[in-house]
Parts: structure tokens; sequence; C-alpha cells
């Protein structure tokens, strides 16, 4: 991209104002999906568009960037992302998970606890949490207005019918500040309690779909469930063979073609931390 | 008999462009009461029903409605998400087809229990028991608890769709032709049902029919209807026995006797 | 010690390389220029402009280029493209009456006022491989008739509407200068709104649209009531200036389609309006565009709709194949976390089914 061709962060800067009073709007109605009037993007839609303009809106030349996909900074679009953006904006960028001023995430919530003044920034494919229940958006929008939550209920209800447990594992709806039913993107049910009460704030950023919303920090964020099923995490029998978390969402390997499995961390930047302190006392 | 009506509409009209519909409808329904209209196709009797039950806006007059908790309200003058919660707290709305009134895609289970959700209850045991509750109260199997109602019959859909309606006590239930499109065996085991449960649950109804028999083994009062105007109304039996109007005797005459 | 495999910033630089050599090809034959482009594959550049909403012809023969003749994807570089342009104002509405047509046809009369111009159009050419093509050497020039350039030229539906038995335009209900590359779709969307989404629509989900209305779902009973193709002069009206300035002449294709009506409760029987309009020469995109727009008012016209064309918020959202390219393919990228929470749940839910069957054998035995 021929420098100076585009402006500071790719987007004009009417653009980002927009976008900002979107945020803004997004963050005095918790869970509310904002309109916006969203751009079309040198990625493709589907692949983090909404979280890429998010950032850029709020990105400055004194923030440290960090871009994961499934909780790697490695993995290809996290790359593609990071590389965008220290080409656009001139930015810093890190892997770790305590030095950077925005995280921008697909499908994952870094396991090392946020801090106040961080913003994690969510790639959303489909911010409507009502979407598969009901397909219209004018029907969806009524449904919000008027707090009709029950087909979620219903929703849930028929997979423990079914299952004989709430067999939703990724994507799982929550309740924010106890008003609007919002979809967390599809990250594990695993992340869900780390949205709730989190010192971070939370910007949700839909591109194709137009849409941007938020959770401020310390905001309430609930699961829903039933009194008598409880909504619970994953939990593995194994744990990390790199780190040897316990804790951590880990990713299964198939490591040769008798079908052999590893577990590792997802969030390849705490594994590595937890390498660097704890294997030189191991041994 | 309390002495306030629970539904009172005054001077009801609605016109579809050109077309009257329904025509300065004025009655009262009282606590406890069946009303039944009755007319042919294209009477207006399912625009009413309609009116009455929010879903329709009437160019002129009004609905009040004596609510369990809020006092009197003009049903058209609610605001959308009060009119709602009315809807499915204390109404009722039963579908001549049973597939507008069920989700087809999720269990018997689910179908009866979604109001229950929608009013806050999160005990999974206690909704699901409470649906075992009404598929009893319906006649329909235990075992089909966690069928999809693409599995049942016309009628057993028919009474599930009641059931998914009365399992929140509604006061007041609105029925378009319940029994209509079913066989004449399955319609009288469902108006059995129904007349148990009026009784049982002391529920106000009312209740749109081109079928004299059912308005007859149903209903307490009875309105006749032509061309979007009420032309006779009266105690069930009276009007039957004894049509004032030509066109009521023309519909009492042309009938089967039940 | 095992690491994991993961595509780190060589393979995507690698990959870039790779994609950029395989786009050039055979470094034995000569590239190809944009000019050969604009020239040669006109009615790519045509539908690129056309759905990337952008009309520069070497802007979209560069894209064509840079995507190898992938027209969806050279659609998404030039809208890429675009969204980053300063906007001045909007430019006063097309006159389509002062065409320099081309090409001009009405199925609704044997002759119209101007007449039926033929053409540049493959409607009567035999589909036989011309292999004389695969061969070089020149063509002859093709004889032309000087085209009146000074005469205005009315549409069929104008004097169709004089008559009264065609409706006058659809009334605006809505702003016909709201960009929708600039505000969301916010559903219901009044007409302006829905033809630019299906100006920009995706030619080959517009034509099935159409096709469908034609097969029955929603049928509106249309004809052709005319297709012309040519020449329109643009104007803008600089506010500093305070009056109009032609600034460019385009190449537009527009296509008004009569579809018969029965009449509403409130409206006589008539004669009805589907609308297209395409960059270029695109008569498909044009008509189907056109055939879905009236599909699509059925709302506005009492009319039962029941079928997926006349379903506004099902077309407008799915219309866009940058929007639905992008989501079909973002499938490639990984989504291991949320499949190895399946895998979890899923094992779960299996073990629970085999320790029933168990039991029940168990039981079974016991009996």
């Amino acid at each position: 991209m021929p420098d100076g061709a585009y402006n500071y962060a790719y987007l004009d800067e009417q653009t980002k104002r927009m976008i900002r009073r979107a945020i803004l709007k997004a963050v005095a109605v918790p869970g509310y999906q904002v309109p916006f009037g969203g751009r079309e993007m040198p990625l493709p839609y589907g692949w983090g568009t909404g979280g890429i303009q998010v950032t850029a809106a709020i990105i400055g030349q004194d923030d440290t960037l960090k871009v994961i996909d499934q909780g790697a900074d490695d993995t290809t679009n996290a790359v593609s992302i990071r590389r965008f953006f220290a080409r656009v904006a001139d930015v810093a960028t890190t892997t770790r998970t305590e030095e950077a001023t925005v995280i921008q995430t697909r499908h994952r919530v870094p396991e090392t606890p946020l801090k106040d003044g961080q913003i994690l920034v969510f790639q959303v494919p489909i911010p409507e949490p009502l979407r598969m229940l009901e397909p219209r958006e004018t029907e969806t929008r009524t449904l919000h207005a008027l707090t009709e939550y029950g087909v979620m209920q219903v929703s849930l209800y028929e997979s423990i019918a079914r299952h004989g447990r709430i067999a939703k594992t990724y994507n799982y709806p929550v309740l924010v500040n106890g008003r609007y039913m919002m979809s967390p993107s599809p990250i594990p049910k695993f992340d869900n309690p780390k949205l709730d009460n989190n010192p971070a704030l939370q910007l949700y950023g839909a591109g194709r779909e137009k849409r941007i919303y938020a959770v401020p920090p310390y905001t309430s964020v609930k699961s829903l469930d039933f009194e008598d099923h409880p909504f619970e995490i994953e939990t593995w029998t194994e744990c990390c063979a790199l780190c040897d978390s316990k804790e951590s969402f880990l990713d299964e390997m198939i490591v040769d073609d008798a079908g052999k499995r590893m577990f590792v961390c997802s969030d390849t930047d705490y594994c590595q931390e937890r390498q660097q302190q704890h294997r030189p006392e191991k041994t | 008999m309390s002495d306030t009506p629970l539904l009172s509409v005054r001077a009801l009209t609605k016109r579809f462009g050109g077309r009257v519909a329904c025509h300065d409808v004025s009655f009262d329904l009282w606590p406890g009461e069946v009303l039944g209209i009755v007319g042919e196709s294209g009477s207006g009797k399912t625009t009413l029903l309609n009116c009455l039950a929010g879903r329709l806006e009437p160019d002129a007059g009004s609905v009040s409605y004596e609510t369990a908790s809020m006092g009197t309200v003009d049903v058209h003058r609610l605001s959308e998400a009060r009119r709602r919660l009315l809807a499915r707290t204390e109404w009722g709305f039963v579908n001549q087809d049973a597939r507008d009134g069920l989700r087809m895609g999720v269990s018997a289970g689910a179908n009866i229990g979604e109001r229950l959700m929608a009013i806050g209850a999160r005990h999974y045991g206690e909704i699901r028991g409470s649906a075992s509750e009404w598929l009893g109260r319906v006649e329909i199997d235990l075992d089909r608890l966690d069928d999809r109602p693409t599995t049942f019959s016309g009628g057993m859909r028919q009474r599930l769709q009641i059931a998914r309606n009365l399992v929140s006590n509604p006061r007041l239930v609105f029925m378009d032709e319940p029994t209509g499109g079913l066989d004449v065996s399955v319609q009288a085991r469902i108006l059995d049902l129904l007349r148990g449960l009026v009784d049982r649950f002391h529920l106000s109804a009312v209740l749109v029919t081109h079928d004299l028999g059912v308005a007859r083994l149903l209903t307490h009062r009875l309105m006749v209807m032509q061309g979007g105007a009420v032309i006779e109304q009266g105690l069930t039996d009276q009007v039957l026995d004894d049509p004032q109007h030509a066109y009521t005797q023309m519909l009492v005459a042309s009938i089967l006797p039940v | 010690m095992y690491v994991a495999v993961k595509g780190g910033e060589t393979a995507i630089a690698n990959s870039l390389d790779l994609v950029a050599d395989k786009r050039r090809g055979s470094r034995d034959l000569a590239e190809l220029t944009l000019e050969q482009i604009d020239q040669q594959l006109g009615l790519a550049v045509d539908r690129v402009m056309t759905e990337g909403s952008c009309y520069d012809r070497a802007l979209a023969a560069l894209a064509i280029k840079q995507a190898r003749g992938d027209l969806v994807e050279a659609i998404f570089l030039l809208r890429a493209y675009r969204t980053t342009l300063p906007r001045f104002g909007d430019t006063q509405p097309l006159d389509t009456t002062q065409m320099v047509a081309e090409r001009r046809i009405s199925s609704t009369f044997k002759d119209v006022p101007g007449g039926q111009v033929l053409g540049p159009t493959y409607d009567y050419t035999h589909r036989l491989l011309d292999f004389s093509l695969a061969a070089a050497g020149e063509r002859p020039e093709a004889p032309t008739a000087p085209v009146d350039a000074g005469q205005a030229l009315p549409r069929v539906g104008d004097i169709l509407e004089r008559e009264g038995m065609l409706e006058p335009p659809p009334a605006q209900d809505g702003d016909a200068s709201q960009d929708i590359t600039r505000t969301p779709l916010v559903l219901p969307a009044d007409r302006p709104v829905r033809l630019q989404n299906l100006a920009r629509g995706d030619e080959g989900f517009l034509l099935a649209l159409g096709y469908s209305t034609q097969r029955g779902y929603g049928n509106n009973h249309p004809f052709v009531g005319e297709i012309r193709y040519g020449q329109v002069p643009v104007a803008f009206a600089p506010e500093e200036l305070g009056f109009e300035i032609e600034i460019a002449e385009i190449d537009v294709t527009e296509c008004d389609m009569v579809n018969q009506f029965a009449g509403a409760h409130n409206i006589p029987p008539q004669f009805t309006r589907g609308y297209g309009l395409a960059f270029g020469h695109a008569e498909r995109k044009a008509m189907a565009m056109a055939l879905v727009d009236r599909a699509l008012r059925a709302g506005e016209l009492s009319e039962n709709a029941t079928s997926p064309a006349q379903d506004e918020e099902f077309v407008l959202s799915h219309s866009d194949s940058v929007e639905a390219s992008g989501f079909v393919q973002h499938l490639k990228l990984p989504h291991y976390v949320d499949f190895q929470s399946e895998l979890v749940v899923v094992r779960t839910l299996r073990a629970e089914v085999e320790e029933r069957n168990r039991q029940t054998v168990l039981d079974q035995a016991a009996e």
C-alpha cells in the first residue's frame, strides 16, 4: 500500500468520527446493537472487517496492538490484521496481553486477566443473538425493544430436553447489565465468565451486518441458564502438554496417523509466559 | 358475576381500503362468559376478533379491558410492550390452524413452557412439570412430551395449542374457528375438552365460528354478523331457537340439527 | 518438543508472491494492458463498474487484471478503493431521455417514437464458437448510421403513462440521495435504498430471483416496456457555482419493465413498473433488477407476498456479492476453538448414550 495514499489507520477522519459516535452510544447502552455506516474494507467480510473498523477508529500512535485469532498471535488472519495496522497506522504491536492497550480478537478472550484501561475488540460475524431463532431483523429488533427473550430460553429448554444438558458450546447467549441479550461472538462458552465484570472495555464490531455493541468495564454479563441446569464451562481431563496448565482452554492436536492426540493451550502468549516462568523450576 | 365487564367494546369500525370489514360493533363480555361470533365467511367476524385481541388497529371505536392488576385499559392505546405482555399473560389466542400458534420446530414441552419462560420461569424441572400437567389435561400421552408437533395429528396439535395458551392461566381466550378443518369425531373431542377447561378455570372467551353446532355447545351468548355489522345478539339458546332476523333464520335453517 | 504448525509472517509473504506469480502466468506471453481489458473485455469492465458502484473503466480494468478475471474479486477490489474516496456531493439525476442510444428496443409495441434500434446484441448471434477468433487477423469495422444526438428520446413508459394505462412513477417515499454505502441498511427500506441495493447486487443472484418470479414464485406478468443502452450526460451543480455543469458522459443500460396489475381496493387496474439501471452495457442485469424491483413492490401494491423475490428483507440482505463471498469464504479461517468446544460436548453426549445402552443391556440381562 503506497504510504500517503491512505489516511492514518486507513479510514478517513469523518468515518472514524462516525464509528466513535456509534461506539459511545454502544457504551452508553450496554449490549444494544448500534447500526453504523460500515465501510468496505480491504479485507473480506467475515474476516474481521467489523473489528478492524472499530480498531481503526480508536487506535492512535501511542497504542500497542495485539491481534489474536483462536487465541493465537501467529494464526494467519491474526498476522494479516496485525500487518495491516502496522502498515497503515504505524503502531507498535505485541503478542503480550499485559503490554497491549488494544487487543483485537476472534473467537477467544485471553487467559491473562485484563486490566483497567485495556480495550478488547471482538470480531463478530452475526451480532444478533436471536438470528438463528428468528431470521427477521424487523422482528428481532422488536423482541429486543420489548425484552421478549422467551424464545432463547425455549431453545435452551429444548437442548436439555434432547441432550440432557445445554449443548450450546460457543456463541453462548448472555444478558448484559440485566437488559439486552447479546451474542458474545463465537468465543467458546469457556470464555463467557471472563466477560462478566471485566475491568477492560469490550467493543464488538460486525462489519458485514454493520452493527457495533459494547460492554463497558465492570458490567454484569450473565450467561443464560436454568436454576436446576446452571451454566457450566468446558473442562478437560488433560492439561497443557507445554505448560501444564489445567485452567486454560486447550486445543486438541492430532500428532500422528494413528490419531494420537495432545492438548496445548489455545492462548499462545499465556502458554509461553507459563513455560518461561515454570519450566526452569521443574525438571 | 362481577359488576364490571371484562371486555367492553364500543362503536368498533374497521375498513380495508373502501371495504368496511366491521361496522359500529358494541358489546360487553362479562367474567366467566363465553361469547360466540357467528356468520358466513367474509362477514367480518375474524377481523373483529383480531381487533379485540389487539392484532389489528380499528379505524374507530374502542376496546376496553379490565386487567387483573392495572385497572381498565384501552387495548389500542396501550404501548406495544404492554399489549404484548397482556397477550402472553392474561390472554390466550387459539388459531384455526395450529401451525400458526405453535413452534413446529421444538418439542411439545417447549411449546407449552414458552409462556412460562417468557414471564420469567427459570427452573427447568418446574417448567417441565407444568408442561406435563397440561399435556395430561389436554389428553396427550406424557411420552409425547419431547416430540415435535410435526409428528402430531391435527387434533393433537390443536389440543397442544390450547395447552400452550392456557398454561399461564389466562383470564380471556380468543378462539378463531378452533375446530375448523378437523374431522367430526376429532372436533367433538376438542369441544368436550374446551367445555371442561372453560368450566374448570372459569375462563372468559370470545369464539369465532361459522358452525352453529359449535356455538350451541360452547357459548353462553351469541352475536350474528352479516356484512361487517352485528344484526342480532342474545343468549345462545334464544338466538338459535327463536331467531328474529331473517339472516339468522336462514343460517339456523341451513344447518343440520345437532 | 512438539510445536503447533501455524501460518506465520513468512507463509503469508510467500503466498502473496505465489498469487502474484500465478496472475502473471507465462512470461513468454505479453502482459495484458488495461486498455486491452477495457476494449476487449468491455462487458466484464461494465459489470465490475456496476456492482463496484464506481464508474471508472481504467480502475475496473485494473481490478480485473489484479483479480485474474475473477469478477467478484475485482468488484471487491474496486469497492475497497472506492470507499476511501472523498465525496464532493451528489450529481443531478440522470435524464435518460437525453440518451444517445446505441440500442433501444420495446417489446410492448411494434414501433415506438424514436424507433426500434437493434444495435450491438448477442441476442441474434448463433452461439457457435467462432474459430476465426482463435487466429490472428483483423475484422473490418462495422458500418454505422449517424446517430441523431440532438433529439430527445421519449420513454415508452411515459407514453403509456399519459394515457393513464401505466402508473405514474412510484411516489418517492424516501430520500433519493441517501447513500447506502455510507448509512447502514435499515428495514423496512424505502424504494431509493432498494434500488441502490439492487444496482450493486450480484447479477447472478438477481437473475435467479427474477427468473423465479417468471416461474410462478411471485409472478408479476412482465413485459419489456423498453431497454435502452447508450451515452447520457452527467451533470453536477457545485454549491459554489450555483448552476449545473456537465462533468461526464457515461454509458448506461436502462430497463423499464411494464407489469400487469389487476388493481387493489383503491387502485384501478393498470400497468405497474419495475426499474433497472446498470453502468455500461448490461441488459441481463438491468432486466433482472427491474423484475426484482417490481416483485419487492408487492406490499405497496397490496399483493400477497409469499415468494422469496417479494421478501424485501431476504433479498436486500443477501444481494451483495462482496458480503456473501466474504462470509461464505470466512469458513476457511480457523475455527478450531469452537470446534474443540463441540468435540468436548459431542464426546460427553456420546459417552452418556453408550452408558445408557450398556445399562439397558445389563438391565435386560438381569431380567
